[in-house]
């Protein structure tokens, strides 16, 4: 076992960690912050996705040594600091971007990345960078209406309902 | 103006603030005090003979703590499935047992034989791997092409299997003859051999169980993801190890989607619950996906010869099918079910078409049982249909949408009694056709396809009209179709002394926005505000009973339970009304959350009834019991018939074989909408996964039974590029005629109504493009299977 200390959600933790432990791990087992879910093993679906040093990261790819010293953010921390839903959680519920809520955490953290790099995505650009986060439920539909409402842009012309 | 409140709202969903911040307990979120970790020991093999399983070196491993195998669980019961199905000649289907892990031999890769409990999940995988070097598994031929299954009597699922043959079905068989006749003197008929690929259904949580066990009390906890907590704790309880039913409690929490595969009890279920009795600790269970792939029931696998008999003009005389059906290894709950009376009974489609005939054949192989995956049966019967159909309109030079036109069942013809035993109880099937050609331009159509040429594409429209029977379902129906459970549900509306409401629904709620829509229905009826009524789902210990959700029967059946009680509320209410205000029960009403005597303006309100229900000082307890809670049952008289029309337009790259799938249009009659939104959404889904299913999606299994699809690296699904917006439509209502909320259910429809629209759109496109030979391609359409069929 080996020591790890990182910040997450601004908060400073530490723990003792196999050599083999998934960041994923971590977070869900030693942490308990059980919101960066685990679909599929294979760094496919995207639910566990979390950032990084501001960057969206896969945590059931990155192993929790690895995050050493690093500022790592959750689903858990994209709140409003008095607990309301951020822009793009609330979003996501006005637009109905979520069903299940299982791909959720790690479609808003994807999203969130999305927005700091390109605060106007056009529809193909959600499309397009959403390619690592699949979900099973919503069709896609209403979370691509949900990041670009979040973005600030007019969506009630894209598709007729 | 749209309301804000109540039904036909668009009230935003209340489960979203928990899933959104990461809050939500989905079952592997839980820890519990002193738990241990399971692990299966899976076949890697389909077939083959246990010689013999050497547990010593994992028993010694660090950690381990206790190992089962298939001999532990020999005397207890089997999962049983819940259809019984006669063939033809009056004999039952062949029903092997079902075990808890399996004994003797295993019968599909995945199959467990072995299973690992110790302190941590590492020790675990550890040691069961050590149990599987210790096993001697003698490997067999493994079965696994349907028709060889059934041609080769020596090769065995089960021993005691010949032909490896479940049942062979005809629906109705008194139909046959006159099918025959039909038939032959037809002036046309289209014949059309397809095969409707196996999916994984793939819900993104994958499976996961928590066993624990109270000596002290003899309680049992399953903590499970399940659509189905009541119909897992009947089965474990009277089936599978026979634990009292008093002292079993099941919680399917929030669950991640399902989608049909966690209707099931699965063996792993009961595993936990052995588990944690022996140790007296919590045993935790979660599949990883691969498990998933291996062991979650798969949908569809049939392969379909259609014919279709027409006149010259295109009118429909007759339709015969002949289809075999893979059901796996084992029987799965609803395995047998699902191709027989949730897809033979759809075979008239909306069609006024007087003769139809299905002869369907259950096949055991050596794959992962086979059950209802979202819409089971329906999407089956809608895709052989509707291509068919398509297929008859272009070999007669007609056009697909008129020759559908012609033979639509029409507005005046309802209640509608097909010939393959269902009766439709309204619909309005032109409406949605027009309403779909006029969303999505279909007069433009030309114009875009001209556009596509001059690109150097070749554009496509598909459509399908298609009709499901949902709202599972009527017990005295099913009953006579061989289920061996009523399909009622119920529901308990408590109301505290301060008015607010919880409701107790046998259904269970994994994405449908059941904490939301309920309260709706609820809030509407008795006129209160949404927020005062809380829905609780998933717990056997605080729900009367139920039967879960699946078959599109959420609301249809749970919720025209929760309606019932409302009734009895209302009822009760008014009895308190006439105490308080001392006028005659007779003369009090109720609206809009208001007792009031009639032709006066005396009156109270819901919450001075609820507070004085529960705090009286001088009820007549002969005739006025205090308290304010009602349960009641409520069993649907018929299934409901959701019908619409989906168009479809593609653009084929004639160089590749890729098709872009550029428009998908639904016009949906779903009866009375709840809420808009959530249909929508559901609508939304269903048409991914459906094109998902035309486009990508497909379970390979090589001829040694290996599943070469065990991962998303390998089974492709639908991902946010891959698809378009979807436009949507519900306003061609007609409410269903016999629940009281006049519902018909959307969940499942959008999965059984795509498929035949793609596959349409891209032969369409085809056609047009100068690929006349091309009639017919398999699903997937990959861009290898278009571009092989282009050249023929």
């Amino acid at each position: 076992m080996t020591k790890v200390s990182m910040s997450v959600n601004g908060k400073t933790v530490s723990g003792d960690v196999e050599g083999r432990t998934l960041l994923s791990e971590f977070l869900r087992e030693g942490l308990r912050l059980t919101g960066t879910h685990i679909g599929c093993d294979t760094s496919q679906c995207g639910a566990c996705v979390v950032h990084v040093d501001g960057e969206a990261v896969k945590s059931c790819t990155m192993l929790a040594l690895d995050a050493e010293g690093a500022e790592v953010r959750t689903i858990e921390g994209m709140a409003n600091a008095d607990g309301s839903l951020s822009v793009i959680q609330q979003a996501f519920q006005d637009h109905h971007g979520l069903q299940c809520g299982f791909c959720t955490p790690g479609m808003v953290m994807s999203a969130a990345a999305l927005l700091k790099e390109n605060p106007k995505p056009t529809e193909a650009e959600v499309r397009e960078y959403l390619e690592g986060n699949i979900c099973r439920c919503t069709g896609y539909h209403n979370i691509v209406k949900a990041i670009m409402a979040a973005s600030g842009q007019d969506v009630s012309a894209i598709a007729a309902e | 103006m749209p309301k804000d409140h109540g039904i036909g709202a668009r009230s935003k969903r209340r489960e979203d603030v928990r899933f959104l911040t990461g809050t939500g307990h989905y079952t592997d979120d839980m820890a519990m005090q002193g738990q241990t970790y399971a692990v299966m020991v899976r076949s890697t093999v389909a077939h083959g003979k246990i010689v013999s399983i050497d547990t010593s070196e994992a028993a010694a491993m660090p950690g381990v703590l206790t190992i089962f195998t298939g001999e532990d669980f020999a005397e207890v019961g089997g999962n049983p499935a819940g259809w019984l199905i006669h063939s033809r000649d009056g004999s039952p289907m062949r029903e092997p047992k079902r075990p808890v892990l399996a004994h003797g031999k295993v019968r599909h890769v995945g199959d467990a034989y072995a299973a690992v409990v110790a302190e941590t999940y590492a020790q675990a995988k550890d040691a069961a791997e050590a149990v599987a070097a210790g096993t001697v598994i003698e490997e067999l031929p493994a079965i696994v092409d349907l028709a060889a299954a059934v041609a080769n009597a020596d090769n065995r699922v089960h021993d005691e299997i010949p032909d490896n043959l479940c049942f062979d079905w005809g629906w109705i068989e008194d139909n046959r003859e006159a099918v025959d006749a039909a038939m032959k003197s037809a002036e046309h008929v289209t014949v059309l051999e397809l095969v409707n690929n196996r999916l994984v259904p793939n819900a993104m949580e994958p499976r996961s169980s928590i066993g624990e066990y109270h000596p002290a009390s003899g309680e049992y906890k399953l903590t499970t993801t399940s659509q189905n907590p009541h119909l897992t704790k009947l089965l474990v309880c009277a089936f599978v190890l026979g634990i009292p039913e008093h002292k079993l409690t099941v919680v399917a929490p929030d669950v991640g989607g399902g989608f049909g595969s966690k209707i099931y009890h699965y063996g792993e279920e009961a595993l936990v619950l052995a588990a944690a009795k022996k140790l007296g600790r919590p045993v935790r269970w979660t599949a990883e996906r691969t498990e998933s792939f291996l062991t979650d029931a798969h949908g569809r696998d049939h392969v379909t010869k259609i014919e279709v008999g027409a006149k010259k003009d295109g009118e429909i005389v007759a339709i015969r099918t002949t289809t075999l059906a893979n059901v796996g290894a084992y029987l799965s709950n609803f395995s047998t079910a699902t191709p027989t009376f949730l897809h033979g009974t759809l075979m008239a489609g909306p069609y006024k078409v007087p003769n139809v005939y299905v002869n369907l054949k259950a096949v055991f192989t050596n794959t992962a049982p086979v059950d209802a995956y979202r819409g089971a049966g329906r999407p089956e019967a809608t895709y052989s249909l509707e291509r068919a159909i398509d297929k008859m309109a272009r070999e007669l030079g007609l056009d697909p949408v008129e020759v559908r036109r012609k033979n639509l069942i029409t507005p005046d013809m309802f209640p509608y009694t097909t010939p393959v035993a269902l009766q439709y109880d309204t619909g309005n099937y032109q409406a949605t056709l027009d309403k779909a050609l006029e969303m999505a331009d279909v007069a433009g159509f030309e114009a875009r396809a001209a556009e596509s040429k001059a690109r150097g594409k070749l554009r496509g429209l598909g459509l399908s009209t298609w009709i499901e029977a949902c709202g599972i379902a009527p017990s005295h129906l099913v009953g006579q179709l061989g289920s061996r459970v009523g399909l009622y549900d119920a529901a308990t509306v408590r109301v505290s002394a301060t008015g607010t409401i919880q409701v107790m629904t046998g259904a269970h709620s994994h994405g449908q926005g059941h904490e939301t829509v309920f309260a709706q229905v609820v809030a509407e009826k008795l006129g209160i505000p949404e927020e005062n009524v809380e829905i609780v789902h998933g717990d056997t210990s605080k729900i009367p009973f139920g039967m879960g959700s699946y078959g599109s029967r959420s609301l249809a059946v749970c919720g025209s339970a929760i309606d019932r009680a409302m009734d009895k509320i209302i009822d009760k209410g008014k009895k308190i009304a006439a105490h308080m205000l001392e006028a005659s029960e007779g003369d009090i009403t109720f609206e809009n959350g208001s007792f009031a005597v009639a032709g006066t303006d005396k009156a109270k309100s819901f919450g001075e009834i609820a507070f004085s229900a529960y705090v009286p000082h001088n009820y007549p307890l002969e005739t006025l019991e205090p308290g304010l809670e009602e349960t009641a049952f409520y069993d649907p008289n018929n299934f409901t018939y959701p019908a619409g029309a989906y168009l479809c337009e593609v653009e084929v790259d004639p160089d590749t074989g890729s098709v872009d799938i550029l428009s998908f249009t639904c016009a949906d009659d779903f009866g009375n909408v709840m809420n808009p939104m959530v249909v929508e959404g559901q609508v939304h889904g269903g048409v991914v996964q459906g094109i998902g299913q035309a486009m990508i999606e497909h379970t390979a299994y090589d001829e040694t039974g290996q599943l070469l699809t065990a991962s998303y690296m390998d089974y492709a699904m639908p991902r946010a590029d891959d698809v378009p917006m979807v436009t949507v439509d519900h306003s061609c209502a007609t409410p269903c005629t016999h629940n009281p909320l006049g519902v018909k259910g959307c969940g499942e429809a959008g999965a059984i109504g795509s498929p035949p629209a793609v596959v349409n759109a891209v032969i369409d496109a085809l056609q047009r493009g100068g690929y006349a030979h091309v009639t017919h391609i398999d699903m997937p359409l990959t861009p290898s299977r278009v571009w092989a069929a282009m050249r023929g």
